[in-house]
């Protein structure tokens, strides 16, 4: 098996699951207990709270644990309309492709009565400073831009955007959930007031996040209840994961620049491979994006087809097809980049991991080539598209 | 458990009837590229009995399966049965589809509707026209036509 899925999530490294193992096994004491076997746990969790805090650049105090990036997008995007709305500040900027944890977030707002304002992110799938600074009015109350975009991998200009929004005195918060533990984050230098990130996106485990919120910023409860996170987030904590977050956080942190430098070398192997497949295109920027993600279109093709196939021949993958999605329409991020529907609906991205070998990328390669050709030759649409009779949409 | 049912997974992988006839007697073509699935059919009639039939499809695994099931519950029957073929009978004979995916076997049941309507208007057969709409609906997404 050739796991090219890793976006959607990754194999816990060793590791972590070492990490884990003892606060599942002998400490399972509860932090907020009194007595010295709970206070063991509330010892453990208060380290790991310091290690995630030097990884990101922060204080210990300004971590606070979630039950993953969505819980913690949530809380964020929340906390900040609540205090806009105080000061009667309700304009939200975000841009077009943003996650889902963010645009069905801000959907929720839209319907209480903040206006949002959703930024073009072009045809390279990134948007700018300037663009931010045009958008921020007197009522905004805040901009939420992810770092990376977990579909095209295209990388945003954070610290650009956090200065902007320092410079006029608006909360700036990022989904950091496909950057975290990939690309260097300090949120001091890159001038950012809350970030969310989730373990399983570097080999943690799955269910835990982080969502770092600047000293001053105040935070509102999404979940209610007892007053662990300094009350901000009750619930007792998820100690194991909590370990297994903070080591896989550390791991990959020490060997950020390492696995960035043999991933974007796969990656341009992969990609200009994938580049030989007529009338298909990358999407996204090419330099500017993740070192592991790989996003093309394919003319004439649908794209829950192209995964079925690539799975018989022992390929993980994913595509923003609407017959993936589950929706009528394909990926929200290719049609914020301008890729149209029927185009869009043959949309392929490989997204690669520290496991992934050369040879992989020459199989992944050769099996990508060989379904699309497959499928295609039983496409009436790449039919009418070689007769002419539909234009095409990409250069050969 | 698995997405589709094995018998899904089997016309999908080895789809049955895939190609094109140069010169079909009846050439249906029902859903868009918009909407992200298009099946072609090709029939040729002898007789009022389908003697061959093939088809073309861009889409999903369940379309795919759809257009190959369908193709071989026509093949060899007189029009009249062809005519009758429901997307219930489709799904049926593939032991499900998804819930979402089920406009797949409409899809199927359209597109060998519009061929058969090709071939009567060619041949100046009378049939009855609510049957045989110009443009059925779009299974997808329940507009006339989604390609604007």
């Amino acid at each position: 098996m050739i796991y090219a899925d890793n976006a959607a999530t990754t194999k816990m490294s060793r590791t972590a699951i070492e990490a884990m193992l003892p606060y599942m096994d002998e400490l399972y004491g509860n932090p907020s207990s009194l007595y010295s076997f709970g206070q063991q746990a509330k010892e453990a969790l208060e380290s790991a709270r310091e290690r995630v805090a030097s990884c990101l650049g922060c204080e210990p105090r300004e971590i606070t644990f979630t039950s993953g990036g969505s819980e913690a997008d949530n809380q964020a995007i929340f906390s900040a309309a609540r205090q806009g709305e105080k000061k009667g500040k309700k304009h939200i900027i975000s841009t077009a492709f943003e996650h889902h944890a963010v645009l069905h977030t801000l959907d929720k707002l839209k319907k209480q009565g903040f206006e949002i304002t959703l930024l073009d992110v072009h045809k390279n799938g990134i948007v700018t400073a300037e663009q931010v600074a045009d958008a921020i009015r007197e009522d905004t109350c805040l901009v939420t831009i992810m770092f990376a975009n977990n579909e095209i991998g295209t990388i945003q200009p954070i610290e650009e955007i956090g200065k902007v929004c320092r410079e006029k005195g608006v909360l700036f918060h990022t989904d950091a959930v496909q950057a975290a533990g990939h690309l260097h984050i300090n949120v001091k230098e890159q001038n950012i007031d809350m970030l969310s990130l989730s373990a399983h996106k570097f080999h943690g485990p799955k269910g835990i996040g982080v969502l770092y919120a600047k000293r001053g910023v105040i935070l509102d409860n999404v979940i209610n209840g007892g007053a662990q996170e300094r009350g901000k987030r009750a619930g007792t904590e998820n100690i194991p994961a909590i370990m297994g977050l903070a080591a896989a956080l550390e791991e990959a942190t020490k060997n950020i620049d390492e696995t960035a430098a043999k991933l974007t070398k796969l990656r341009d192997r992969l990609i200009e491979g994938l580049d030989k497949i007529p009338y298909g295109e990358l999407n996204g920027d090419r330099t500017s994006r993740l070192p592991s993600n790989v996003n093309f279109c394919f003319e004439g093709i649908e794209g829950e087809s192209l995964l079925l196939l690539l799975d018989d021949k022992g390929v993980c993958a994913s595509s923003g097809s609407a017959c993936t999605s589950g929706s009528l329409d394909p990926s929200h991020v290719l049609l914020a980049i301008g890729r149209p529907h029927e185009v869009a609906h043959g949309s392929l991205r490989l997204s690669l991991g520290e496991e992934t070998t050369e040879a992989d990328v020459d199989y992944l390669i050769d099996a990508v080539t060989e379904v699309v050709t497959y499928l295609r030759n039983m496409s009436p649409f790449w039919r009418d598209l070689v007769n002419g009779k539909r234009q095409h949409v990409f250069a050969e | 458990m698995a997405l589709y049912s094995e018998k899904v997974m089997d016309h999908f992988r080895n789809p049955r009837n895939v190609g094109v006839i140069e010169d079909a007697d009846g050439v249906g073509e029902a859903g868009n590229p918009v909407c992200g699935d298009i099946m072609k059919i090709y029939l040729k009639i002898d007789n009022d009995i389908i003697t061959d039939v093939k088809f073309e499809t861009f889409g999903c695994g369940s379309a795919i399966a759809s257009s190959s099931m369908a193709t071989e519950l026509i093949k060899g029957k007189p029009i009249s049965e062809a005519a009758s073929l429901t997307n219930k009978a489709v799904t049926e004979a593939l032991d499900g589809l998804p819930a979402h995916k089920l406009h797949c076997s409409v899809l199927a049941e359209e597109a060998i509707k519009l061929a058969l309507k090709d071939y009567f208007d060619k041949n100046g057969i009378e049939y009855d026209k609510n049957e045989f709409p110009d443009e059925p609906h779009c299974a997808h997404c329940g507009e006339g036509s989604c390609d604007t």
